[in-house]
């Protein structure tokens, strides 16, 4: 079976920068894809080249086994783009930005309305409101109407719940997970590692290399750390402590807890009584399981 | 009754645009040193009551002191003793790490002697020592979130307002942000925050969260996951936040 | 629908949507045509002139009595010679006629306030024939041709025109464009099948309309209310006219592809293109007193050709025959500037 995406060796740089460097990987279809890392990792240089808007200075990579470089044109007809920010007309309705897209394709709104009508559901109320005037959510369901409106057989989303609170977000994921089962298949940026773990298989991306590329749970599980968790009513105390005890690789925040590092031969016994006698109260350290930010702390740590 | 040792002290703040309630007498102290972590679901009215408090905005109605001073009759005074980062403009990239730090003490009316005094250890702090004459564009985003806070805490202000501080940052360098947070409250500074990883509300001493206007939740991470029956603020926030009416 | 009637359709509603934008568009070539028409004369017609008679004679009475009787000329009063800087300095008079007899020739001395020197160059020229007197010299016979009345506002209509497009054609079409690079939508545009001159298209189509509705508002306002003179040249008028506003469009596209932020557009077009346009294209200034290096210069600014074509059509009702270099430096331009900006929309990078 072709790949619905195959990059490889894709190397970007602008100025003396580079944005990416020797990017390979593969994406099966139907699959819901995600590329997950922080800003400047090089998530949007690579969509810009999958979307056909920018050109790779070395390597290549195949969207519906068609080349992005040479077989643009037809390409352009099989995917969908939705770029960091949400663009559509600010100026226009949601009914006329839906109809313009929908006619850049030559296609009719109507044929294709089933296909969006589950992310289109609220904005049906006020077709005549202008984009602009709409809420942060709403205009994130618009971008993706509109990505969607020719029945693309890729979706290429870049960052699209960023800057989006956790409810909405929760619910794009579900919206996306709904469409994966219609066929299409979807490669989604993020910068919210939590995410990561509602997609099938992520890429880990930073500063333009790709750190690792499996499902989340298989990430997770290769994680092969000595991982504790560490409490106390005084966390900072805690947390300086820690780094300075020799067994200790690493220490950071984790949520309500810390993350512990541990070298072998570490005894969580032994610390809790350590920090006890330095002066901290009510220490508790126990195993901790690691998941993909773990990943991230380590490969960023490891690169260093 | 008003309590002296409350960095932030509001009491029925509300603010009507027209016809639209954005902020619905919200009442809440926040103690001083303390790190108070602001949530909401979009549009619920954060950045509303975050400008209120900045005395960037007059409330409609409802009274509010900032670092000990009226929000209504003495904005000037709250601005000079309080500090304000965001993650969409903090800096200057045109400029130098050096002139940008010289330029918010200036902004914050602190003196060229005390600027040479303390820039020396500010760029030291930052681990920035060899980076001061370099364009702020130029510098890595963790580096500028840092240098951001910094900028915004030089002058020692009683209470810091950060409105999501570390959107997009990989996860190392957002925990460093955390931790300038904790030592900046370590050293008794008040930290109000909002954020959208929910994992952050967690290092909060106590976290607020408005829906629709309204504050529907207010407590410490631990009594709050208690009350809801859940394992993580993850799951509090979307208990709460999930009747929003409203989106932004 | 086609995919270029639905760009431009969508361009339209952009347009007319944004009603302060439209409403300025069409207002101001009206407002700039009556201001430079009515406003502003470069005629000077009331000159303040004070004299200084050292002692009174047949000759310095009737120079003083033609000064009284001149149309452009208020006479002041007499006054004395101590006070002349006085009055010069604080603006209360325009200039200063110091008559004095000197073994029993007349002789006189002008003295001109030159802040303003079109006023200073018209005073002293209307003093001086004052003082010369009928009869004195032989009178120079001038006969004025194509503008009898030495009106103004006939000279400026080519000018403004000139300006007008490429100020609205260029600065609106950039700004557009490059709007939609800023916003993002211009790459939804580009990685939709869409040719990219289909999108160059759509956006050329809708400025032309409106600048041709432009185009026949100022026409009109050109041949009524200042009165120009009609003749069978209204329809070279406007292929040249249609010429230069398709030019006046490239000059956008090509803007439009170097700027990447609407700021920057604004600027570009205001600053390089507006500027010239009116300083170099002999609009205000001739073009033959300006330094030969400007002379040259001037050669690259489209409306330097457009003005003069303007001129030769409008003012001295000639045919399109006297206007063929005009026209076809104004095409080639066109051609030139469309390939380059054709070119650097399409470059993938």
């Amino acid at each position: 079976m072709t790949a619905a995406i195959e990059i490889s060796g894709i190397t970007k740089r602008y100025g003396n920068v580079t944005a990416l460097d020797g990017v390979s990987f593969r994406i099966e279809p139907g699959e819901l894809f995600g590329l997950i890392g922080p800003d400047g990792a090089g998530k949007s240089s690579l969509y810009r080249i999958l979307a056909t808007l920018a050109l790779p200075d070395s390597g290549s990579a195949k969207v519906c086994g068609l080349d992005v470089a040479a077989d643009y044109r037809v390409l352009r007809t099989r995917i969908g783009y939705m770029p960091e920010k949400f663009s559509f007309y600010q100026d226009l309705t949601v009914t006329e930005n839906l109809h313009f897209f929908a006619s850049l394709f030559g296609v009719s709104v109507r044929e294709n309305f089933p296909l969006i009508a589950p992310i289109f559901g609220q904005l049906e109320k006020f077709p005549d409101r202008k984009a602009g005037a709409l809420s942060g959510g709403m205009k994130q369901k618009l971008a993706l109407s509109c990505a969607l409106i020719h029945r693309p057989e890729i979706l290429l989303l870049d960052e699209p719940t960023t800057g989006v609170d956790a409810v909405s977000r929760s619910e794009f994921w579900e919206m996306l997970s709904q469409l994966t089962r219609s066929g299409i298949t979807i490669l989604v940026s993020t910068s919210y590692m939590d995410e990561a773990t509602r997609c099938g298989r992520i890429a880990m991306i930073n500063e333009g290399h790709i750190l690792a590329v499996d499902s989340p749970a298989a990430l997770a599980g290769s994680l092969g750390e000595n991982l504790y968790n560490a409490v106390a009513p005084d966390m900072f105390g805690l947390l300086t402590q820690l780094r300075m005890m020799p067994d200790v690789i690493d220490c950071y925040t984790f949520g309500a807890t810390l993350h512990l590092v541990a070298a072998p031969g570490f005894s969580p016994g032994e610390t809790v009584a350590a920090l006890t006698h330095s002066g901290l109260r009510d220490v508790r350290i126990y195993p901790a399981q690691g998941d993909i930010e773990d990943l991230f702390i380590k490969q960023i740590r490891d690169g260093k | 009754m008003e309590n002296r040792d409350n960095a932030i002290s509001v009491a029925g703040l509300t603010k009507r645009f027209g016809s639209f309630t954005a902020v619905d007498h919200i009442t809440f102290d926040v103690g001083r040193g303390e790190i108070f972590g602001f949530l909401g679901a979009n549009g619920a009215g954060k950045t509303t009551a975050m400008r209120m408090l900045c005395g960037l905005s007059v409330p409609t109605s409802g009274t509010g002191r900032v670092a000990g001073y009226d929000i209504i009759s003495q904005p000037e005074e709250v601005k000079r003793h309080i500090g304000y980062m965001s993650q969409k403009f903090s800096l200057y990239g045109e400029l130098t790490v050096k002139e940008n730090l010289r330029l918010f003490s200036s902004i914050y009316g602190m003196s060229a002697a005390r600027f040479r005094e303390v820039s020396q250890r500010l760029v030291k702090d930052l681990e920035m020592t060899g980076m001061e004459n370099t364009l702020v564009k130029d510098i890595p985003v963790g580096w500028k979130q840092k240098l951001a806070f910094v900028s915004a805490t030089m002058h020692s202000p009683e209470v810091v307002f950060l409105d999501e501080p570390t959107g997009g940052v990989d996860p190392v360098t957002r925990r460093k942000f955390w931790e300038l947070i904790y030592k900046a409250s370590s050293e008794g500074m008040t930290v109000f925050v909002t954020t959208h990883y929910l994992d952050e509300a967690e290092y909060c001493n106590r976290v607020s969260i408005m829906v629709d206007g309204k504050i529907s939740a207010l407590d410490s991470p631990s009594a709050l996951k208690e009350k809801y029956h859940a394992s993580t603020m993850d799951e509090v926030f979307r208990t709460v936040a999930k009747d929003a009416v409203r989106t932004e | 629908m086609s995919i270029l009637q639905s760009l431009v359709k969508k361009e339209m509603l952009h347009i007319f949507r944004d009603r302060r934008t439209v409403t300025i568009t069409l207002v101001m070539p009206l407002v700039l045509l009556l201001l430079f028409g009515f406003a502003i004369s470069t005629e000077v017609n009331d000159v303040r002139v004070v004299a200084v008679v050292e002692r009174h004679t047949d000759g310095s009475r009737a120079i003083i009595e033609r000064l009284r009787a001149n149309p452009y000329i208020t006479f002041q009063g007499l006054t004395a010679p101590g006070d002349v800087d006085y009055l010069l300095r604080s603006g209360q008079t325009d200039a200063a006629l110091f008559l004095r007899e000197e073994g029993g020739r007349q002789s006189a001395q002008i003295m001109v306030d030159a802040a303003n020197t079109t006023v200073a160059q018209a005073s002293t020229a209307y003093l001086r024939s004052i003082i010369a007197g009928p009869g004195t010299v032989s009178p120079v016979l001038t006969n004025t041709l194509y503008n009898p009345q030495l009106n103004s506002a006939y000279n400026f209509v080519p000018g403004i025109m000139g300006m007008i497009f490429i100020l609205i054609c260029a600065i609106m079409t950039s700004v557009s464009i490059v709007s939609e690079k800023e916003t993002g939508t211009m790459d939804l545009l580009l990685v939709s099948p869409v040719r990219p001159r289909a999108v160059i298209l759509g956006k050329l189509i809708p400025y032309f309309l409106l600048s041709c509705v432009i185009l026949a508002v100022m026409l009109t306002i050109a041949y009524t209310v200042l009165g120009l003179p009609v003749s069978s040249s209204i329809a070279d008028v406007i292929l040249l006219s249609l010429v230069y506003i398709v030019l006046s469009l490239s000059v956008g596209l090509l803007v439009s592809a170097i700027a990447s932020t609407r700021l920057t557009a604004l600027i570009v077009s205001a600053v390089v293109f507006m500027l010239p346009v009116i300083m170099l294209s002999g609009m205000i200034f001739p073009i033959d007193n300006m330094p030969e290096v400007l002379q040259w210069l001037s050669c690259v600014i489209p409306a330097r050709w457009y003005t003069a074509a303007m001129r030769k059509l409008m003012i001295q009702e000639l045919g399109l025959e006297y206007v063929v270099e005009e026209l076809v430096i104004l095409l080639s331009m066109t051609g030139v500037i469309l390939l380059v900006a054709l070119k650097k929309f399409n470059t993938r990078k």
